[in-house]
This record gives structure tokens, C-alpha cells and sequence, in this order.
């Protein structure tokens, strides 16, 4: 049966996204506010697999809960942890319990997270592991062997709209679509205009594109992330917004700035809808939607 | 030529790995750790000194050509009577010139280095990893460059999201491999083949330990 978000993206909508990180360790209060919050509010959330490579509840059981909960939930799956047996028995079990939805992503060095000593897999990449879901729709697993019991995926990916050098990327963005992604989660983008010029050549491609959002919260965030997060500019008109606002109200200064460009990409049409990724600050969501008029 | 690629153990790591011993032999090699200078004469040197600062007793010390040479159970012979007292060998070579003189005498061996990688030599003091062999070769489809042993990821498929101006998200001083490819086959008109989907890796390429016997020879 097709997820909740699947048919909410053949809709034709303007489609939201957001992102839930699951807790380091067991205490899953935070998550759960940050789901009852936000479950009836979006199309769907991102549960967060490992994210920056820190050792985390993992996203299945994110996507689990969500689902108990009545959300409908986006189970992220990176490739840096789990060889191609182990990813697709996390598969299995997922649409066992009704996760229809999946976005594969390669995953981040482990040498960035918080257990730089471990061994990174990537016995697959994202594209490999968009491809090998349609492997399994079609009743098989890797090894060409027989599935007693089919599984159904709503399959997206990533990619990065401003990476430096660009063409690499794109290529890599078209083998994902080929793979089978049937929606595509972007990097944070800033610019629209640039945003724009992506657009116009993806918008050849069949699949959804939502415009990653996250919420800038100080004028040093937005400069953090240009020196350190690849393929994300914060221009410097932005940066200095940022800075303008007065002592303890940059939060909602970084409110209005991503409320002003969702309502641009929406009323403009530049692309399906965005993925608000407000890491860490997930309660501001709501307002980021009422600003953009989407609430 | 290939070379492997050492780096010297830490101080405290070698002293640990020696805290049993007294008696201390020190070999070198006049081939890859020469290069390096991780393991010719003026390291072995050094090292000695450091040792004997230490308390420890330096039965012997000697730079053989080729460490991981079978002749050099022979030219260690020469020194039979120093190493017949010597508690344990300390090798400054690579890892597989320990190995060959750990099987043709009868004594501990300690590695002063660790070998990172089998590589070549791009520039003064400068080592890049080139091969991994991996036992699958793919660079007949990128351009003659190894995604396999270049990319951190060992990806086949294009780029990560984690490059950055062209470099590795895990260092700034590492190319990004995949913006090499591009380059190589951009100038070679060969773009299609980074645009084929590549299949997940076959790892069964020779399964480890490597062993290979061919027949008829």
C-alpha cells in the first residue's frame, strides 16, 4: 500500500519535511514531544541515522516510534555502518512494521563523529542502496534469491545543489534517479536564485525535490557552516541579517529568515516543497511554517 | 616503484612493546624505510642512542639491503653471536620485512614502525597511496585513476556530499578523487562512463590471506 507520503507527493502539494534526531541514549522524552508536536503538521519526518557520525537510538527505532505514534515517518539509512546483508535486513524489518518510506544517503566519514576508531563499511554507496530496494520490490535480494514476502518503498536521496565542483555531483544526482529515487531532499540551500538554476535543470528528471531549509540561530551558525559543512553558503546578506538582530532574538531573526524563503519557494513554485532541518531546535518548526504561511 | 610507506611508532609504544626485554638487537633496511627515513642508518642510529638512554643493552645494530629479501637470514647470520644473546629484534622496516626475518629466526620481533600503506613517492618527503589491491581492478572505467584506494569512501559511484572545493571531507589536504575522475575523463571525452551505475563491489576478489599458486611453471 502506498505510504501517506507517497501519495501526498503524487498529490501534487506543496510537500514538508522535517527532520527528528533520535536521543543518545534511552531516553526518548525529547523525541517524543518533538513528534507529537510536529507528526499532524508535515507530510513526514526524517529520522536521523548516526547524523555527523555520532553513535545515537538508531533511526529505525526513530521511524518505529513515529509510527506508534500516528506520525508517518522517513527512515534515513546511511551505508556507513552496515554491509549490504545487514542494510537490507533492516529493510525487511522496517516494512514488516509498515516504514514505507527511506532515504538513502552514503553517510559521513566515521572519522567526523564520536568513534573516529571504528571501521567505516560502505560495502555499498546511496545510489547502490536505492537500487538495491527496487531489487527487492521486485522479490529477490543482493544474492538473487527469493524474498518470502515482498517489501514497497517510497525511495529518495540527496544531493548537494551548491557542492563545489557542481557537474560531479549532478552526475551522481542523475544515477540516483535512474537507481529508482522517486524524491530528492537537498542540501541546505540559501540562495534561491541558485536554487532556481538547479531547478531548471532538474525539473527534466522524474522526481520530487524538496529544498533543504535549516534554521540559521546566530550570525556565527551561518559562518560555522560556510567554513565547515561542504556544499552549504550562507550568503553574506544573510550572515548580516543574522547579526542585526538585537541581543537574544537571533532565534527568531533565523525564524523569519527561513519562514521569508519557504514562502518564496511555495508562492513561486520553484520546487515540490522544502525539508526543514532545524537541528536540534525542532519546537520552532511550527512558527518556521506559520512565517512561510504553510501552517 | 611502489614503496611501502612507514611511519615510526610512538616512544611510549615501542618502550611498552620492549618493556620485557634487556637485551636489544636493531635491524634496519636500506630499501623503503631508507626512503622514508623511517629506517636507514641515521634513524637506526638515533634509535640505538635512545634505547641505551633507556637502560636497554644494544647487543647489535645492522642495515640490511633488502628486508624483506630471503637473503637476509644470510646476512643476518654474520651477526649470529650478538643476536644468540639478545632478548628481542627491534626491525625498523615494514611490516612484511619483520615477518620475513620473524620466520628465519627464532627471536621476538618488535615492529619500530607501522606501515601504512604501499605507495609511491610524488614529491620530497611526500607519499601517495595508489593501489590497495583490492583484487577487482576497475580503473579501465575511471581513467586510469583507483576510486577503490583514492576515494576515503572507496566509492564507484561519483562523488560523496562531503566534498568540498575538490578535497576530502576527512582532510583538506587530500584530493577528492572523484573530482579527479571527472577531470581525466572530462579531457578524455569519456564522461559516460562515470554516468554508468556501477554495481555494488565484488570484496571476493581474492579472498584474504591472498594466496595464489600457478600451475605449470
Amino acid at each position: 500500500m502506498a505510504s501517506s507520503f507517497k501519495k501526498a507527493l503524487e498529490s501534487g502539494k506543496f510537500i514538508v519535511t522535517c527532520e527528528v534526531a533520535p536521543p543518545k541514549g534511552t531516553n526518548l522524552d525529547k523525541t517524543r514531544h518533538h513528534i507529537e508536536l510536529l507528526k499532524d503538521k508535515v507530510d513526514a519526518m526524517n529520522l536521523t541515522d548516526h547524523q555527523s557520525s555520532v553513535m545515537r537510538y538508531p533511526s529505525l527505532g526513530g521511524a518505529l516510534l513515529v509510527k506508534e505514534m500516528g506520525g508517518e515517518p522517513i527512515l534515513q539509512m546511511t551505508c556507513r555502518d552496515r554491509n549490504r546483508m545487514a542494510l537490507q535486513a533492516d529493510l525487511l524489518f522496517a516494512a514488516s512494521r509498515d516504514i514505507n518510506n527511506i532515504l538513502c544517503l552514503t553517510g559521513d566519514s566515521v572519522m567526523l563523529g564520536d568513534h573516529k576508531e571504528a571501521k567505516g563499511v560502505f560495502d555499498l554507496d546511496s545510489s547502490q542502496l536505492v537500487a538495491a530496494i527496487r531489487i527487492m520490490e521486485k522479490g529477490k535480494d543482493l544474492g538473487g534469491n527469493d524474498l518470502d514476502g515482498g517489501v514497497s518503498f517510497c525511495t529518495g536521496a540527496i544531493v548537494t545543489p551548491e557542492a563545489d565542483p557542481l557537474e560531479p555531483q549532478l552526475i551522481k544526482f542523475e544515477k540516483k534517479i535512474e537507481a529508482g529515487a522517486e524524491f530528492i531532499q537537498t542540501q541546505a540551500v540559501y540562495d534561491l536564485e541558485k536554487l532556481k538554476s538547479f531547478m531548471d535543470y532538474a525539473k527534466q528528471f522524474p522526481v520530487k525535490i524538496l529544498a533543504g531549509i535549516i534554521l540559521l540561530t546566530s550570525a556565527p551558525m551561518a559562518r560555522f557552516m560556510n567554513k565547515n559543512i561542504a556544499g552549504v553558503n550562507v550568503p553574506k546578506s544573510l550572515v548580516d541579517e543574522m547579526a542585526s538582530a538585537p541581543k537574544g532574538r537571533a532565534m527568531e531573526k533565523g525564524i523569519e529568515i527561513a519562514g521569508r524563503m519557504i514562502r518564496q519557494i511555495n508562492e513561486e513554485k520553484i520546487c515540490d516543497g522544502v525539508h526543514i532541518m532545524a537541528i536540534g531546535k525542532e519546537e520552532v518548526v511550527p512558527d518556521i511554517m506559520a512565517k512561510a504561511g504553510i501552517a | 616503484m611502489i614503496r611501502s610507506i612507514t611511519q615510526q611508532k610512538t616512544e611510549e609504544e615501542i618502550e611498552r612493546l620492549l618493556s620485557g626485554s634487556i637485551r636489544v638487537f636493531i635491524i634496519g633496511c636500506g630499501t623503503c624505510t631508507t626512503l622514508t627515513h623511517t629506517g636507514g642508518e641515521p634513524e637506526v642510529t638515533a634509535m640505538k642512542e635512545k634505547l641505551s638512554g633507556k637502560g636497554k643493552m644494544i647487543t647489535g645494530h645492522v642495515v640490511v639491503p633488502v628486508a624483506c629479501d630471503n637473503l637476509t637470514g644470510e646476512i643476518l647470520d654474520e651477526f649470529g653471536g650478538q643476536i644468540e644473546q639478545t632478548d628481542t629484534l627491534l626491525i625498523m622496516s615494514c611490516a612484511f620485512g619483520v615477518q620475513t626475518i620473524a620466520r628465519q629466526l627464532h627471536k621476538m620481533v618488535v615492529p619500530a614502525l607501522d606501515t601504512l600503506f604501499i605507495g609511491k613517492e610524488t614529491g620530497l618527503g611526500q607519499y601517495n597511496e595508489i593501489c590497495t589491491q583490492c583484487g577487482t581492478c576497475i580503473i579501465g572505467e575511471t581513467g586510469g585513476i583507483c576510486p577503490v584506494t583514492s576515494c576515503h569512501k572507496g566509492l564507484l559511484n561519483g562523488p560523496c556530499g562531503g566534498t568540498n572545493n575538490g578535497k576530502c571531507e576527512i582532510d583538506k589536504d587530500k584530493d577528492c578523487v572523484w573530482t579527479l575522475i571527472y577531470n581525466r575523463l572530462n579531457e578524455l571525452g569519456q564522461l559516460d562512463l562515470m554516468r554508468t551505475l556501477h554495481k555494488p563491489r565484488n570484496f571476493l576478489g581474492e579472498p584474504r590471506p591472498g594466496k595464489l599458486i600457478i600451475q605449470n611453471i
